[in-house]
């Protein structure tokens, strides 16, 4: 018989709420270090493509206060997480303006701004690569001409002599033969600038390298494990050496997965031992030097056949990584692999192409390159339904990918609620039914996508807990997930609470520090509600059958007839038996002689996935097991235009997503809420604009704009799908990126069914709405 | 270059010597040691460094110290000095905030939005905290916890 759950999937107050609400909660910038603390100040590049012929660094280190200088002849290594492609400081040549050339670190943070205006540089400027489609060309100047000589995980494929950083392929099927039988076949280009995470709190670091040969940093970060080790790696320290301590981060969106300026406080502390050093990021900085979402091009071949079903998919993605991809190799390759959205299509042809250019390093971002790739894709399917004369909503329907339908890459989809996603969104928003402005210049109509998202990992990701009892029946659960906003606190101290049956005020859930807390690969991918949820639910499964043995052995009861409920162990066989667990969970349990059976709880658990491979064919992309699941959900939003001025109002939205099981119903509405926001700036306000020599021209919140509580609709409706995870904790799979995905898409299908007019390239400003009607009225003329 | 000021703190005197061109936000977090107001943008756009001047709310990266001399500041820990304020309760029942990084700065904004006006319709209190931004909420919980207050005054 299946137990009723008593914590998982109820309402509750999140654990994380009262330290945040009091002001109590810690962010890295609220810790103090003493009066010894130094501070790190950088020298950005003003070229976006130069090489560095000299640095002269003597007049600043005269400078008073100043400590260090420190440059790339110090520090030549390479880091990265997939592909060692980053230069803690680069010696050679600069990328992108803002990149970090040398560093000072001095008394004050004004001493060391003033010293680093003395450093001395002498550059010859490269010809400057904005745009991937160029970049790709053949004759294209190299960007990273050593690209062969990088170190790189075995699944990604550089392409020495271009500016190509990774390419993944699918071939699956034969694209060209179902192109011919296609009764319908459309093509056509769309366009997703860069834009940036904008968390609230930049990033920040402190470092202090002891005389002891330790380093500790107090990081700003959703990665502290992937740090620790490359920092390791690349610094060539013992990983027993380095620690890295986070602190409450304040906004990540991927933004703070893996490493970025964490290395130059790093090395600025090996400079300055017994020193506490801190860099922290301007808003400027924020915005040229942390990463931002790679700017996509994408050419889409889609071919349906008479009864409405997509026979064929090809899709060319061109992918603007910026300077670096270490990181944003990975967005390229998850893509590449997921490329067809949430749909079953037979033949499949996709080009993933990672694209150096001389614009900042791109890398992960609230939903990992989906969000681009769906804009075009479900742009794509409503323009499809609209050719072959279907309700875009039916269309979207019949070629939802059920359970067991082959994915891109051959695999068995997962158990999905994708249709029970896209009808409950569609009765939400009343699809179908005609809501007029009754201002007669303003026109209203809706819009739909569906979407789907894998976690992407390698497929040795893997998370661990442990957790410890108090005398008092408490327990501290120890983990290495970061607490981003999103819940994951609560999300552990729920199945910790459902399996030991223990009020959630007694479970105190720890932030990482890798020096105590067990492993966790990163909180990225939406994915650690389900891996670290399942090495919590082991752990927690652990501890109880400590204290089932424990109290079996003392009482010399069978454990089968002993179950824990609320806080106390008791006894299926003998109604009268109960025992707090706060007698016994520490000093055990007396016996009649006097003596005691038992001692301290601690329960721990594991989670890696065992039927993951990133082995593929890298021609076909087939072969392998690359992703572990996805995640399926449908949004749609009722706008209103303004014919005279272009502005886009969105009075109403909906999304649903497919959670498995909401461990945290209220939080993951909360995701939802938060995630479409976040999309609509994407899709209405937010493009960072770069002038013609790469520098950025609004890098702050005036010229930047992310939505203020004016901006957002009125009428929002969160809704939950649970169609279990086999896998997951309770049933559960991520749902947090997923909430940014159907936004642009969305909108601007919204916009041709309010006005006739096909935006392809967002954000959809007012000015592109009054371009497009003008062109419209003359083609209508002509 | 350095003067003495005066001012009230969260109800308590302060003596402190500073420079003419340092921001109200710095001496409250590395020399007074109040952290709940944070930097986020050091331009006066984003809010999250809100204070309360003499009742009403400034942004103080964009406050020099001195200018404060006489005056009196209240910051969130001012605030709530005697128990959370309902406001905050509300906030907590409605999990308002996610990562929390704009909290102490809403709950300022919001606070003098109560003082003045302790029942707003929904707009007024959009317009009010219009100026404090939030990446993670979407703002729906925010407002729904404000109007929750306001409407049980």
């Amino acid at each position: 018989m299946e137990r009723e759950l008593k914590y998982v999937g109820k309402r509750a107050v999140r654990i994380d709420g009262l330290e945040k609400i009091t002001g109590a909660a810690k962010y890295t910038d609220d810790l103090d270090f003493g009066p010894s603390m130094l501070y790190v100040a950088v020298l950005e590049s003003p070229y976006a493509h130069a090489i560095i012929k000299n640095i002269d660094t003597s007049e600043a280190e005269k400078m008073p206060g100043v400590r260090a200088v420190l440059s790339g002849k110090d520090f030549p290594e390479k880091f990265g997480l997939y592909l060692k492609d980053n230069s803690i400081f680069p010696a050679d040549r600069v990328r992108y303006i803002g990149e970090q050339v040398a560093a000072v670190v001095a008394e004050t943070p004004a001493q060391a701004k003033a010293a680093v205006k003395k450093i001395k540089v002498d550059y010859e400027p490269l010809p400057v690569l904005q745009n991937p489609l160029d970049a790709i060309k053949p004759d294209a100047p190299l960007i990273h001409p050593d690209l062969g000589k990088y170190e790189v995980v075995p699944w990604l494929y550089p392409q020495p002599g271009t500016n190509i950083a990774h390419v993944r392929k699918i071939r699956k099927g034969d694209v060209d033969k179902a192109f011919e039988e296609a009764e319908y076949v459309l093509e056509d280009w769309y366009h997703v600038p860069h834009v940036v995470h904008a968390p609230i709190e930049t990033h920040i670091s402190v470092a202090l390298y002891s005389y002891d040969g330790r380093l500790t940093l107090w990081n700003s970060t959703q990665s502290p494990h992937t740090q620790r080790n490359i920092i390791a790696h690349s610094l060539k320290i013992p990983h027993k050496n380095v620690r890295v301590i986070a602190s409450y981060v304040g906004g990540g969106f991927g933004g703070k997965a893996g490493i970025s300026m964490e290395v130059i406080a790093a090395v600025a502390a090996m400079k300055v031992p017994g020193h506490p050093v801190k860099l922290r990021w301007t808003r400027k900085q924020e915005f040229q030097n942390s990463s931002q979402r790679q700017e996509l091009y994408a050419h889409i071949k889609m071919g349906v056949n008479k009864e409405g079903k997509i026979i064929a998919l090809k899709h060319e993605l061109f992918w603007d990584v910026g300077a670096s991809a270490e990181y944003g190799s990975n967005v390229v390759n998850a893509t590449g692999f997921s490329a067809t959205g949430p749909y079953y299509i037979p033949n499949v042809y996709i080009d993933s192409f990672a694209i150096y250019t001389n614009r900042p390093p791109c890398g992960a971002y609230r939903g990992f390159g989906y969000s681009e790739f769906h804009f075009g894709i479900e742009s794509h399917m409503d323009r499809m339904a609209k050719m072959i004369g279907m309700d875009p909503v039916e269309f979207r329907r019949k070629n939802a990918i059920r359970r067991g339908q082959p994915v891109a890459y051959g695999v068995e989809m997962n158990p999905t609620g994708i249709l029970e996603c896209i009808d409950k969104v569609a009765e939400k928003i009343e699809w179908g039914k005609e809501d007029k402005s009754p201002d007669p210049t303003k026109v209203r109509a809706k819009g739909f996508a569906a979407v789907w998202k894998a976690p992407a990992m390698p497929p040795n990701e893997s998370s661990a807990a442990f957790l410890k009892f108090s005398e008092d029946g408490s327990i501290n659960l120890l983990v290495s997930g970061m607490e981003l906003g999103q819940g994951f606190l609560t999300a552990m101290a729920k199945i910790a609470a459902e399996e030991l049956s223990l009020p959630l005020e007694k479970i105190r859930v720890e932030l990482p520090d890798t020096d105590r807390n067990p492993y966790e690969w990163q909180t990225v991918a939406s994915h650690v509600t389900w891996s670290c949820g399942n090495a919590v639910r082991r752990a927690a499964i652990d501890a109880r059958n400590q204290i089932l043995d424990t109290v079996s052995r003392a009482y010399h009861i069978d454990k089968a007839n002993l179950y824990l409920e609320d806080g106390k162990v008791k006894c299926y066989t003998d109604p009268e038996f109960e025992l707090p667990y706060e007698d016994f969970v520490i000093n055990g349990i007396e016996m009649p002689d006097g003596t005691f059976r038992g001692g301290p709880i601690m329960g721990h658990g594991m989670f890696m996935p065992e039927f993951t491979s990133a082995k593929v064919n890298p021609e076909t992309g087939l072969g392998g097991h690359p992703n572990v699941h996805y995640t399926t959900g449908a949004g749609a939003v009722e706008i209103e235009i303004d014919k005279e001025t272009g502005r886009i109002r969105v009075l109403k939205m909906a999304e649903a997503f497919d959670a498995g099981k909401a461990i945290n119903p209220d939080l993951v509405e909360g995701q939802i809420i938060g995630g479409f926001v976040q999309g609509l700036g994407t899709a209405l306000w937010e493009e960072v604009k770069f002038d013609e020599n790469g520098r950025i021209l609004n890098p702050n919140f005036t010229d930047y704009k992310i939505p203020t509580a004016l901006d957002v609709p009125r009428d929002m409706n969160p809704i939950i799908v649970e169609v279990a995870q086999p896998d997951g904790p309770f049933g559960a799979r991520g749902i947090a990126e997923h909430t940014m995905i159907p936004v642009m898409p969305a909108v601007a299908n919204a916009v041709e069914n309010a006005l006739g007019i096909r935006i392809k390239d967002v954000p959809i400003t007012p000015e592109k709405i009054l371009n497009a009607l003008k062109e419209k009225e003359q083609k209508n003329e002509n | 270059m350095k003067k003495e000021i005066n001012f009230t703190l969260n109800g308590n005197p302060v003596k402190i010597e500073v420079m003419p061109n340092e921001k109200l936000l710095d001496v409250l977090r590395d020399r007074l040691g109040v952290k709940s107001p944070k930097h986020g943008c050091g331009r006066g756009e984003c809010g999250a460094c809100s204070v309360l001047l003499n009742g009403k709310s400034i942004r103080s990266c964009i406050t020099l110290a001195i200018e404060v001399d006489g005056q009196e500041i209240t910051t969130l820990e001012g605030l709530e000095k005697n128990g959370m304020t309902d406001l905050q309760k509300s906030f907590l029942q409605h999990n308002s905030f996610q990562c929390g990084f704009c909290a102490p700065g809403m709950t300022i904004t919001a606070t003098e939005l109560l003082n003045k006006n302790p029942h707003p319709d929904e707009e007024e209190v959009r317009e009010a905290i219009a100026g404090n931004l939030c990446r993670c909420t979407g703002y729906q919980n925010i407002i729904d916890a404000i109007l929750d207050v306001s409407k049980k005054e």
